[in-house]
Protein backbone atom coordinates (compact mmCIF):
# COMPACT_ATOMS: atom_id res chain seq x y z
CA UNK A 1 0.00 0.00 0.00
CA UNK A 2 1.20 3.33 -1.06
CA UNK A 3 0.80 6.27 1.56
CA UNK A 4 1.05 10.30 0.62
CA UNK A 5 2.62 10.56 4.07
CA UNK A 6 6.14 11.10 4.98
CA UNK A 7 7.80 9.05 7.55
CA UNK A 8 10.67 10.87 8.84
CA UNK A 9 13.09 10.43 11.74
CA UNK A 10 12.77 13.46 13.66
CA UNK A 11 16.90 13.09 14.56
CA UNK A 12 17.35 13.16 10.45
CA UNK A 13 15.53 15.86 9.58
CA UNK A 14 17.94 19.22 10.47
CA UNK A 15 20.44 16.77 8.84
CA UNK A 16 18.65 16.03 5.32
CA UNK A 17 17.61 19.80 5.67
CA UNK A 18 20.59 20.75 4.71
CA UNK A 19 20.54 19.25 0.64
CA UNK A 20 19.49 21.56 -1.35
CA UNK A 21 17.91 20.79 -4.92
CA UNK A 22 20.89 21.98 -7.28
CA UNK A 23 18.25 23.68 -9.84
CA UNK A 24 16.98 25.57 -6.85
CA UNK A 25 19.53 26.24 -4.56
CA UNK A 26 17.60 28.15 -2.06
CA UNK A 27 15.36 24.94 -1.81
CA UNK A 28 16.23 22.38 0.71
CA UNK A 29 15.43 19.26 -0.25
CA UNK A 30 12.67 18.88 2.73
CA UNK A 31 10.53 22.22 1.55
CA UNK A 32 10.50 20.40 -1.93
CA UNK A 33 8.95 17.34 -0.70
CA UNK A 34 11.05 15.14 -2.32
CA UNK A 35 12.23 12.74 0.99
CA UNK A 36 9.54 10.27 1.38
CA UNK A 37 10.65 8.77 4.20
CA UNK A 38 14.18 8.56 6.06
CA UNK A 39 14.35 5.93 8.62
CA UNK A 40 17.44 4.62 10.79
CA UNK A 41 17.04 0.40 10.68
CA UNK A 42 20.18 -1.54 12.25
CA UNK A 43 22.12 1.50 12.05
CA UNK A 44 21.41 2.48 8.41
CA UNK A 45 19.37 4.96 6.84
CA UNK A 46 16.98 4.77 4.38
CA UNK A 47 15.85 7.42 2.57
CA UNK A 48 13.35 7.37 -0.17
CA UNK A 49 12.97 10.28 -2.46
CA UNK A 50 11.18 10.80 -5.44
CA UNK A 51 11.50 12.59 -8.90
CA UNK A 52 9.67 16.04 -9.32
CA UNK A 53 9.16 15.12 -13.43
CA UNK A 54 10.61 11.52 -14.55
CA UNK A 55 13.34 12.94 -16.14
CA UNK A 56 15.02 15.05 -13.77
CA UNK A 57 18.21 15.30 -13.64
CA UNK A 58 19.07 16.83 -9.81
CA UNK A 59 18.15 13.45 -8.96
CA UNK A 60 21.31 11.46 -9.08
CA UNK A 61 22.51 14.83 -7.49
CA UNK A 62 20.56 14.80 -4.44
CA UNK A 63 20.96 10.87 -3.94
CA UNK A 64 24.59 11.80 -3.62
CA UNK A 65 24.47 14.69 -1.50
CA UNK A 66 22.15 13.05 0.69
CA UNK A 67 24.87 10.23 1.16
CA UNK A 68 27.71 12.90 1.82
CA UNK A 69 25.78 14.60 4.42
CA UNK A 70 24.33 11.46 6.51
CA UNK A 71 28.33 10.13 6.42
CA UNK A 72 29.63 13.41 7.78
CA UNK A 73 27.32 12.91 10.43
CA UNK A 74 28.59 9.49 10.84
CA UNK A 75 25.67 7.65 9.08
CA UNK A 76 25.77 4.60 6.52
CA UNK A 77 23.14 5.45 3.95
CA UNK A 78 21.29 3.56 1.34
CA UNK A 79 19.15 5.80 -0.85
CA UNK A 80 15.95 4.41 -2.95
CA UNK A 81 14.64 6.44 -5.22
CA UNK A 82 10.49 5.62 -5.49
CA UNK A 83 7.74 6.57 -8.23
CA UNK A 84 4.60 6.20 -6.34
CA UNK A 85 2.88 8.19 -5.26
CA UNK A 86 3.89 10.21 -7.63
CA UNK A 87 5.10 14.08 -6.82
CA UNK A 88 2.93 16.40 -6.78
CA UNK A 89 3.27 20.74 -6.11
CA UNK A 90 0.91 20.21 -3.36
CA UNK A 91 4.21 18.74 -1.47
CA UNK A 92 6.45 22.18 -1.18
CA UNK A 93 5.93 23.41 1.71
CA UNK A 94 4.21 26.97 2.70
CA UNK A 95 8.36 27.90 3.49
CA UNK A 96 9.26 26.39 0.46
CA UNK A 97 6.61 28.44 -1.25
CA UNK A 98 8.15 31.70 0.28
CA UNK A 99 11.74 30.90 -0.92
CA UNK A 100 10.75 30.19 -4.11
CA UNK A 101 9.09 33.33 -4.18
CA UNK A 102 12.46 35.30 -3.09
CA UNK A 103 14.80 33.16 -5.56
CA UNK A 104 12.38 34.70 -8.32
CA UNK A 105 10.07 31.67 -9.27
CA UNK A 106 6.35 31.79 -9.20
CA UNK A 107 4.92 29.13 -6.57
CA UNK A 108 2.61 27.36 -8.65
CA UNK A 109 -1.30 28.17 -8.49
CA UNK A 110 -3.89 25.64 -8.11
CA UNK A 111 -4.94 23.03 -10.64
CA UNK A 112 -7.33 25.19 -12.19
CA UNK A 113 -6.11 28.84 -11.99
CA UNK A 114 -2.82 27.15 -13.49
CA UNK A 115 -5.07 25.49 -16.40
CA UNK A 116 -6.15 29.31 -17.00
CA UNK A 117 -3.07 30.93 -16.77
CA UNK A 118 -1.44 28.02 -19.10
CA UNK A 119 -4.28 27.97 -21.73
CA UNK A 120 -6.50 30.60 -21.90
CA UNK A 121 -3.58 33.36 -21.46
CA UNK A 122 -5.14 34.88 -17.94
CA UNK A 123 -3.73 37.39 -16.13
CA UNK A 124 -2.92 35.42 -12.37
CA UNK A 125 0.64 35.12 -12.04
CA UNK A 126 2.16 37.39 -9.58
CA UNK A 127 5.28 39.28 -10.71
CA UNK A 128 7.90 37.47 -8.05
CA UNK A 129 9.65 41.08 -8.92
CA UNK A 130 6.95 44.19 -8.19
CA UNK A 131 4.24 41.63 -7.27
CA UNK A 132 2.13 43.01 -10.13
CA UNK A 133 -0.67 40.35 -11.76
CA UNK A 134 -0.29 42.20 -14.94
CA UNK A 135 1.94 38.95 -16.70
CA UNK A 136 1.56 37.13 -19.68
CA UNK A 137 2.49 33.62 -20.45
CA UNK A 138 6.06 33.59 -22.97
CA UNK A 139 6.30 29.88 -23.38
CA UNK A 140 4.55 26.90 -21.48
CA UNK A 141 8.14 25.47 -20.63
CA UNK A 142 10.96 27.43 -18.89
CA UNK A 143 14.22 26.55 -18.02
CA UNK A 144 13.80 23.25 -16.66
CA UNK A 145 11.00 20.85 -16.95
CA UNK A 146 8.98 21.95 -13.85
CA UNK A 147 8.88 25.57 -15.00
CA UNK A 148 7.25 27.87 -17.62
CA UNK A 149 8.36 31.22 -18.81
CA UNK A 150 6.25 34.84 -18.23
CA UNK A 151 6.75 38.32 -18.49
CA UNK A 152 5.46 41.04 -16.09
CA UNK A 153 4.11 43.56 -18.25
CA UNK A 154 4.21 46.22 -15.97
CA UNK A 155 8.27 46.24 -14.65
CA UNK A 156 9.20 43.99 -17.86
CA UNK A 157 10.59 41.57 -15.77
CA UNK A 158 10.76 37.90 -17.00
CA UNK A 159 10.49 35.29 -14.37
CA UNK A 160 10.04 31.92 -13.96
CA UNK A 161 6.58 29.74 -12.94
CA UNK A 162 7.14 26.66 -11.57
CA UNK A 163 3.94 24.61 -12.64
CA UNK A 164 0.94 22.89 -10.95
CA UNK A 165 1.59 19.56 -11.17
CA UNK A 166 -1.11 17.36 -9.51
CA UNK B 1 11.94 -14.42 -16.82
CA UNK B 2 8.73 -13.02 -18.07
CA UNK B 3 9.49 -12.07 -21.85
CA UNK B 4 6.00 -11.56 -22.91
CA UNK B 5 6.24 -8.94 -20.47
CA UNK B 6 9.21 -7.66 -21.25
CA UNK B 7 7.99 -7.31 -24.78
CA UNK B 8 4.87 -5.37 -23.68
CA UNK B 9 7.23 -2.68 -21.71
CA UNK B 10 9.16 -1.96 -24.30
CA UNK B 11 6.39 -1.84 -26.94
CA UNK B 12 5.34 1.03 -24.29
CA UNK B 13 8.75 2.50 -24.15
CA UNK B 14 10.03 2.55 -27.53
CA UNK B 15 8.10 5.09 -28.75
CA UNK B 16 9.12 7.27 -25.78
CA UNK B 17 12.79 6.68 -26.73
CA UNK B 18 12.41 7.53 -30.30
CA UNK B 19 10.57 10.04 -30.03
CA UNK B 20 12.39 12.10 -26.91
CA UNK B 21 15.35 11.38 -29.25
CA UNK B 22 13.65 13.00 -32.64
CA UNK B 23 12.81 15.87 -30.38
CA UNK B 24 16.51 16.01 -28.78
CA UNK B 25 17.61 16.95 -32.43
CA UNK B 26 15.55 20.39 -32.06
CA UNK B 27 18.39 21.23 -28.73
CA UNK B 28 20.00 24.55 -30.59
CA UNK B 29 17.80 24.69 -34.23
CA UNK B 30 14.31 24.93 -32.75
CA UNK B 31 12.54 27.67 -35.10
CA UNK B 32 12.68 29.89 -31.56
CA UNK B 33 14.08 29.87 -28.42
CA UNK B 34 10.71 29.54 -26.64
CA UNK B 35 9.96 26.14 -28.63
CA UNK B 36 13.14 24.68 -29.03
CA UNK B 37 13.14 24.89 -25.13
CA UNK B 38 9.87 23.11 -25.22
CA UNK B 39 10.47 20.40 -27.62
CA UNK B 40 14.12 19.55 -25.39
CA UNK B 41 11.98 19.87 -22.46
CA UNK B 42 9.52 17.53 -23.99
CA UNK B 43 12.59 15.26 -24.57
CA UNK B 44 13.92 14.80 -21.30
CA UNK B 45 10.47 13.89 -19.77
CA UNK B 46 10.37 11.06 -22.53
CA UNK B 47 13.64 10.02 -21.37
CA UNK B 48 13.13 10.28 -17.62
CA UNK B 49 10.05 7.87 -18.62
CA UNK B 50 11.93 5.76 -20.54
CA UNK B 51 14.61 4.89 -18.00
CA UNK B 52 11.79 3.91 -15.75
CA UNK B 53 10.76 1.35 -18.23
CA UNK B 54 13.52 0.05 -19.35
CA UNK B 55 15.30 -0.36 -15.91
CA UNK B 56 12.08 -2.46 -14.95
CA UNK B 57 12.46 -4.59 -18.27
CA UNK B 58 16.37 -5.02 -17.55
CA UNK B 59 14.64 -6.33 -13.97
CA UNK B 60 12.34 -8.41 -15.66
CA UNK B 61 14.39 -10.03 -18.21
CA UNK B 62 17.32 -11.01 -15.71
CA UNK B 63 20.12 -11.48 -17.88
CA UNK B 64 22.62 -9.05 -16.50
CA UNK B 65 21.41 -6.67 -19.19
CA UNK B 66 21.08 -3.25 -18.30
CA UNK B 67 18.52 -0.18 -18.84
CA UNK B 68 21.57 0.99 -21.17
CA UNK B 69 21.97 -2.05 -23.11
CA UNK B 70 18.25 -2.05 -24.15
CA UNK B 71 18.42 1.44 -24.82
CA UNK B 72 21.71 1.55 -26.69
CA UNK B 73 22.70 -1.74 -27.95
CA UNK B 74 19.67 -3.55 -29.83
CA UNK B 75 19.55 -3.63 -34.49
CA UNK B 76 17.31 -2.02 -35.82
CA UNK B 77 14.62 -4.91 -35.91
CA UNK B 78 14.59 -5.33 -32.56
CA UNK B 79 13.26 -1.65 -31.44
CA UNK B 80 9.19 -2.06 -31.75
CA UNK B 81 8.02 1.46 -31.76
CA UNK B 82 5.48 2.87 -33.98
CA UNK B 83 6.38 4.68 -37.02
CA UNK B 84 4.59 7.62 -36.15
CA UNK B 85 7.10 8.58 -33.44
CA UNK B 86 10.44 7.78 -35.89
CA UNK B 87 9.53 10.28 -38.49
CA UNK B 88 12.04 12.79 -39.06
CA UNK B 89 11.65 16.66 -38.08
CA UNK B 90 10.58 17.43 -41.88
CA UNK B 91 9.84 21.26 -40.58
CA UNK B 92 8.13 22.47 -37.49
CA UNK B 93 4.60 21.61 -38.43
CA UNK B 94 5.53 17.75 -39.21
CA UNK B 95 7.44 17.81 -35.60
CA UNK B 96 3.83 19.29 -34.08
CA UNK B 97 1.94 17.34 -36.37
CA UNK B 98 3.57 14.11 -34.58
CA UNK B 99 3.52 15.26 -31.61
CA UNK B 100 -0.02 16.01 -31.22
CA UNK B 101 -1.07 12.66 -33.23
CA UNK B 102 0.91 10.70 -30.65
CA UNK B 103 0.19 13.09 -27.38
CA UNK B 104 -3.44 12.28 -27.73
CA UNK B 105 -2.79 8.41 -28.05
CA UNK B 106 -0.20 8.47 -25.06
CA UNK B 107 -2.44 10.29 -22.58
CA UNK B 108 -5.23 7.70 -23.71
CA UNK B 109 -2.85 4.79 -23.36
CA UNK B 110 -1.32 5.72 -19.60
CA UNK B 111 -4.93 7.01 -18.65
CA UNK B 112 -5.72 2.96 -18.75
CA UNK B 113 -2.42 1.82 -17.81
CA UNK B 114 -2.60 3.49 -14.80
CA UNK B 115 -5.28 0.51 -13.65
CA UNK B 116 -2.48 -2.05 -14.46
CA UNK B 117 -2.34 -4.59 -11.70
CA UNK B 118 1.35 -4.21 -12.44
CA UNK B 119 2.19 -2.12 -9.66
CA UNK B 120 5.40 -0.59 -11.24
CA UNK B 121 3.83 0.07 -14.80
CA UNK B 122 0.73 1.69 -12.61
CA UNK B 123 3.66 4.00 -10.45
CA UNK B 124 4.89 4.77 -13.80
CA UNK B 125 1.66 5.71 -15.47
CA UNK B 126 0.78 7.86 -12.98
CA UNK B 127 3.66 9.82 -12.82
CA UNK B 128 3.98 10.07 -16.72
CA UNK B 129 0.40 11.08 -17.16
CA UNK B 130 1.16 14.47 -15.38
CA UNK B 131 3.79 14.95 -17.45
CA UNK B 132 2.26 14.22 -20.63
CA UNK B 133 -0.77 16.41 -20.07
CA UNK B 134 1.90 19.50 -20.52
CA UNK B 135 2.87 17.85 -23.64
CA UNK B 136 -0.68 17.33 -24.75
CA UNK B 137 -1.75 20.85 -24.09
CA UNK B 138 1.70 22.26 -25.92
CA UNK B 139 0.85 20.49 -29.36
CA UNK B 140 -2.80 21.26 -29.36
CA UNK B 141 -2.20 24.59 -28.78
CA UNK B 142 0.04 24.75 -31.72
CA UNK B 143 -2.13 22.79 -33.96
CA UNK B 144 -4.61 25.46 -33.58
CA UNK B 145 -2.10 28.51 -33.54
CA UNK B 146 -0.57 26.84 -36.93
CA UNK B 147 -3.99 25.90 -38.61
CA UNK B 148 -5.82 28.89 -37.60
CA UNK B 149 -3.18 31.44 -38.36
CA UNK B 150 -1.77 32.35 -41.82
CA UNK B 151 -2.75 30.76 -44.96
CA UNK B 152 0.94 29.24 -44.96
CA UNK B 153 0.79 28.02 -41.66
CA UNK B 154 -2.11 26.76 -42.10
CA UNK B 155 -1.12 24.64 -45.07
CA UNK B 156 1.41 23.23 -43.81
CA UNK B 157 0.12 22.36 -40.77
CA UNK B 158 -2.68 20.63 -43.09
CA UNK B 159 -0.07 18.86 -45.44
CA UNK B 160 1.86 17.37 -41.69
CA UNK B 161 -1.20 16.40 -40.85
CA UNK B 162 -1.91 14.28 -43.95
CA UNK B 163 1.29 12.91 -44.45
CA UNK B 164 1.50 11.77 -40.77
CA UNK B 165 -2.25 10.56 -40.84
CA UNK B 166 -1.17 6.90 -42.62
CA UNK B 167 1.04 5.97 -39.60
CA UNK B 168 -2.17 6.44 -36.90
CA UNK B 169 -3.97 3.33 -36.95
CA UNK B 170 -0.91 1.50 -36.09
CA UNK B 171 -0.85 3.02 -32.88
CA UNK B 172 -4.01 0.46 -31.44
CA UNK B 173 -2.38 -2.47 -33.31
CA UNK B 174 -1.99 -5.82 -30.90
CA UNK B 175 0.66 -7.30 -30.57
CA UNK B 176 1.19 -11.14 -29.38
CA UNK B 177 2.78 -10.05 -26.15
CA UNK B 178 -0.29 -7.23 -26.02
CA UNK B 179 -3.04 -10.08 -25.94
CA UNK B 180 -1.64 -12.00 -23.58
CA UNK B 181 -0.22 -9.08 -21.25
CA UNK B 182 -4.15 -7.49 -21.72
CA UNK B 183 -5.80 -11.07 -20.64
CA UNK B 184 -3.89 -10.84 -17.40
CA UNK B 185 -4.75 -7.60 -16.41
CA UNK B 186 -1.12 -5.53 -16.93
CA UNK B 187 -1.72 -4.36 -20.37
CA UNK B 188 -4.12 -1.68 -22.01
CA UNK B 189 -6.65 -2.93 -24.34
CA UNK B 190 -5.34 -0.57 -26.98
CA UNK B 191 -8.12 -1.69 -29.75
CA UNK B 192 -10.66 -0.28 -26.91
CA UNK B 193 -8.69 3.74 -27.28
CA UNK B 194 -9.14 4.08 -31.02
CA UNK B 195 -12.61 5.48 -31.49
CA UNK B 196 -12.06 7.98 -28.21
CA UNK B 197 -8.49 8.89 -29.89
CA UNK B 198 -9.86 9.50 -33.57
CA UNK B 199 -12.94 11.90 -31.99
CA UNK B 200 -10.79 14.15 -29.79
CA UNK B 201 -8.39 14.15 -32.57
CA UNK B 202 -11.32 15.33 -35.08
CA UNK B 203 -12.26 17.60 -32.81
CA UNK B 204 -9.29 19.02 -32.31
CA UNK B 205 -8.54 19.93 -35.64
CA UNK B 206 -11.70 20.90 -36.50
CA UNK B 207 -10.64 23.95 -34.22
CA UNK B 208 -8.17 24.20 -35.67
CA UNK B 209 -9.85 24.48 -39.22
CA UNK B 210 -8.27 21.76 -40.72
CA UNK B 211 -9.72 18.55 -42.39
CA UNK B 212 -9.67 15.32 -40.89
CA UNK B 213 -8.24 13.20 -43.56
CA UNK B 214 -10.05 10.34 -45.36
CA UNK B 215 -7.56 8.41 -46.43
CA UNK B 216 -8.50 4.42 -44.89
CA UNK B 217 -5.04 3.20 -46.25
CA UNK B 218 -2.38 3.11 -43.07
CA UNK B 219 1.19 1.65 -43.07
CA UNK B 220 2.48 -0.64 -40.33
CA UNK B 221 5.13 -2.51 -39.31
CA UNK B 222 6.96 -0.97 -36.60
CA UNK B 223 5.59 -3.18 -33.43
CA UNK B 224 7.01 -6.14 -35.82
CA UNK B 225 10.19 -4.28 -36.03
CA UNK B 226 9.59 -3.49 -40.04
CA UNK B 227 10.72 0.38 -39.68
CA UNK B 228 10.69 3.49 -42.26
CA UNK B 229 14.32 3.79 -43.91
CA UNK B 230 14.39 6.70 -41.01
CA UNK B 231 14.84 4.72 -37.89
CA UNK B 232 18.37 3.62 -39.23
CA UNK B 233 19.80 7.03 -39.49
CA UNK B 234 18.62 7.63 -35.96
CA UNK B 235 20.01 4.93 -34.56
CA UNK B 236 23.11 5.38 -35.77
CA UNK B 237 23.19 8.87 -34.28
CA UNK B 238 21.77 7.46 -30.98
CA UNK B 239 24.28 4.26 -31.06
CA UNK B 240 27.19 6.25 -31.98
CA UNK B 241 29.30 6.56 -28.54
CA UNK B 242 28.83 3.03 -27.73
CA UNK B 243 29.14 1.33 -30.63
CA UNK B 244 32.56 3.08 -31.51
CA UNK B 245 33.57 3.35 -28.01
CA UNK B 246 32.04 -0.20 -26.24
CA UNK B 247 31.12 0.66 -22.37
CA UNK B 248 32.29 4.04 -22.35
CA UNK B 249 30.82 6.50 -19.46
CA UNK B 250 30.26 9.75 -19.00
Amino acid sequence: MVSTEQHINQLLFPILEQVSDPEIPVLSIMEMGVVRSAIIENDIVKVQITPTYSGCPAMDVIGDDIKKVLSENGYNSEVELILAPAWTTDWITPKGRKALEEYGIAAPLDAEADKSVLLDGKRLVKCTNCNSKNTRLISQFGSTACKAQFQCDDCQEPFDYFKCLK
Amino acid sequence: MNNNLYKYILGIADNSLILGQRLGELCGHGPSLETDIACTNISLDLFGQVRSYYQYAAKVIGDGRTEDDIAMLRKEREYVNVLLVEQPNTDFAYTIGRQFLFDVYHYLLLNKLQNSHDLTLSAIAKKSIKEVSYHQRFSTDWVKRLGDGTEVSHQKMQEAIDGLWTYTDELFHQTEADKIMVSEGVGVDVTSLKEQYYAIVSKILEDATLKTPESKWFQKGGKQGIHTEHLGYLLSDLQYMQRAYPNMEW
